[in-house]
């Protein structure tokens, strides 16, 4: 086995930031993907939306200064950026699944291989289910992305052949950004974008147990 | 001569009835009409089915909607909260029927029930648990699930301004669900900070039309409180 090093989870930020295009309408969901906000590369003029109801989203406020009728789909107080605007929800998820978002970055518990995303429940007994926007935003984007670590704290890998957990979109994912490989999703199975350092292919192909085009 | 305005919530919600579909705005902290939830409690109608994007926080508003055993069913996106424990023992214990929708297609039922839709073929959960046995079509080579719209009785929303014709102006984010619940419902109740003249709204700047509002009722301003745990 060779040494290799993990992404922090800054680094996976900083990843994906690196992709979103000057110019582009982006969504990012709740948890780890927030943190791309943070990376976008100088110069380029990046929009976000939030589901629920604003395009323009700025930094958290300081200390103090939060306006709870200002928060972002994680319920956290937000800021606005000259130019955004408000609107109602009907509207806010006509831009998603209308295809006006360029992209949204989502965060997952599994996706397959041809790009099926499950990120919406484990299907456990006795869970109460809770969907909110993923569903839309998943088959609405017109590019979805995913961000996650590739594999559970008991090391299985969570990109697979086929989800056992309960979808949220069928072939929906296009990349997936990882602390240790991005990866394109397509039709015919998984293509290798970029690999962390120290990792080879081949060692990556025996984590997921799938084929991946070089 | 068309005057809206009521001099109580009391009033504005006189005669909810039993069995009452009952939709309420807001999305975490902003845009919860908490004063008309009290008034609706005071009230007594029980039997309700509860259309909202979440399914109540803490104690108080919905949380003690539905621990008052008044709520017979929830429609809503999102139930699940780190502090949503009311409903999730109503719901363990089978005493709250869920119906699951994603967010976007309860925004889109209720504009269309709104709107005069009959019903209309979506791409969102087609291939998912929440589509199960529905009615799906391929048009133009993509797959779409046929979804209805949420009709109710009442609307309880929170806007910022209004005048006694029923225009209505929002807050930032706590616009959210308003304007879409007031079209949907055969009465809206607004709650306001402030009650203008007619005429003082600018009509560019007036998001939703008094046509879609029954009654507005004044309630005190207080800043809009830190919660609505992340998910």
């Amino acid at each position: 086995m060779t040494a290799y090093r993990r992404r922090s989870a800054d680094e996976l930020a900083r990843r994906v930031a690196a992709d979103i295009h000057d110019g582009a309408i982006v969504n990012l969901g709740i948890g780890q993907p927030t943190r791309v906000a943070n990376h976008i590369p100088a110069g380029r003029e990046v929009i976000l939306q939030s589901e629920n109801g604003i395009l323009g989203v700025g930094p958290a406020p300081a200390p103090g200064l939060e306006d709870y009728d200002l928060i972002n789909a994680g319920k956290q107080p937000v800021s606005m950026l000259p130019g955004g605007a408000f609107f109602h929800h009907a509207d806010s998820f006509a831009m998603m699944r209308g295809g006006h978002i360029d992209i949204c970055v989502l965060g997952a518990f599994q996706v397959s291989a041809t790009g099926d995303l499950a990120n919406w429940s484990t299907g456990e007994p006795g869970a109460i289910p809770a969907v909110g926007g993923a569903m839309d935003l998943a088959t609405g984007a017109r590019q979805t992305w995913v961000m996650m670590d590739l594999l559970t704290k008991q090391g299985a890998s969570k990109i697979v052949e086929r989800c056992t957990y309960p979808l949220t979109g069928v072939g929906c994912v296009k990349r997936v950004y990882t602390d240790l490989a991005t990866l394109a999703c397509t039709p015919q199975g998984l293509q290798l974008v970029d690999l962390a350092e120290g990792l080879d292919l081949a060692e990556l192909q025996g984590l997921i147990g799938l084929p991946i085009q070089a | 001569m068309i005057n809206k305005i009521a001099g109580s919530v009391a009033e504005a919600l006189a005669g909810v009835a039993d069995g009452a579909t009952v939709m309420v705005g807001g999305f975490g902290t902003a845009g919860i009409p908490n004063e008309l939830i009290d008034g609706l409690i005071e009230q007594g109608a029980r039997d309700l089915t509860l259309v909202n994007n979440n399914a109540g926080n803490g104690e108080a508003g919905l949380a003690a909607l539905l621990r008052a055993g008044r709520v017979r069913k929830v429609i809503c996106s999102f139930p699940r909260q780190a502090d949503s424990h009311v409903f999730d023992s109503l719901y363990r214990s089978g005493e709250v029927e869920l119906e699951l929708v994603p967010q976007g297609n309860l925004a889109e039922r209720i504009r269309a029930a709104g709107a005069g839709i009959g019903a209309f073929f979506c791409p969102t959960a087609y291939g998912t648990e929440l589509s199960r046995g529905k009615e799906t079509r391929e048009i133009n080579g993509r797959h779409y699930v046929l979804e209805y719209p949420i009709h109710a009785d009442l609307a309880l929303i929170k806007a910022e301004r209004g005048d006694r014709w029923g225009n209505l102006t929002y807050r930032k984010a706590a616009r959210n669900f308003g304007p879409v619940m007031a079209m949907a419902a055969r009465k809206t109740v607004a709650s306001v900070h402030e009650i203008v003249e007619l005429g003082a709204l600018d009509p560019e700047h007036i998001v939703t039309p008094g046509i879609f509002v029954k009654q507005v009722v004044l309630v005190e301003r207080k800043a809009t409180q830190a919660g609505g745990v992340r998910a």
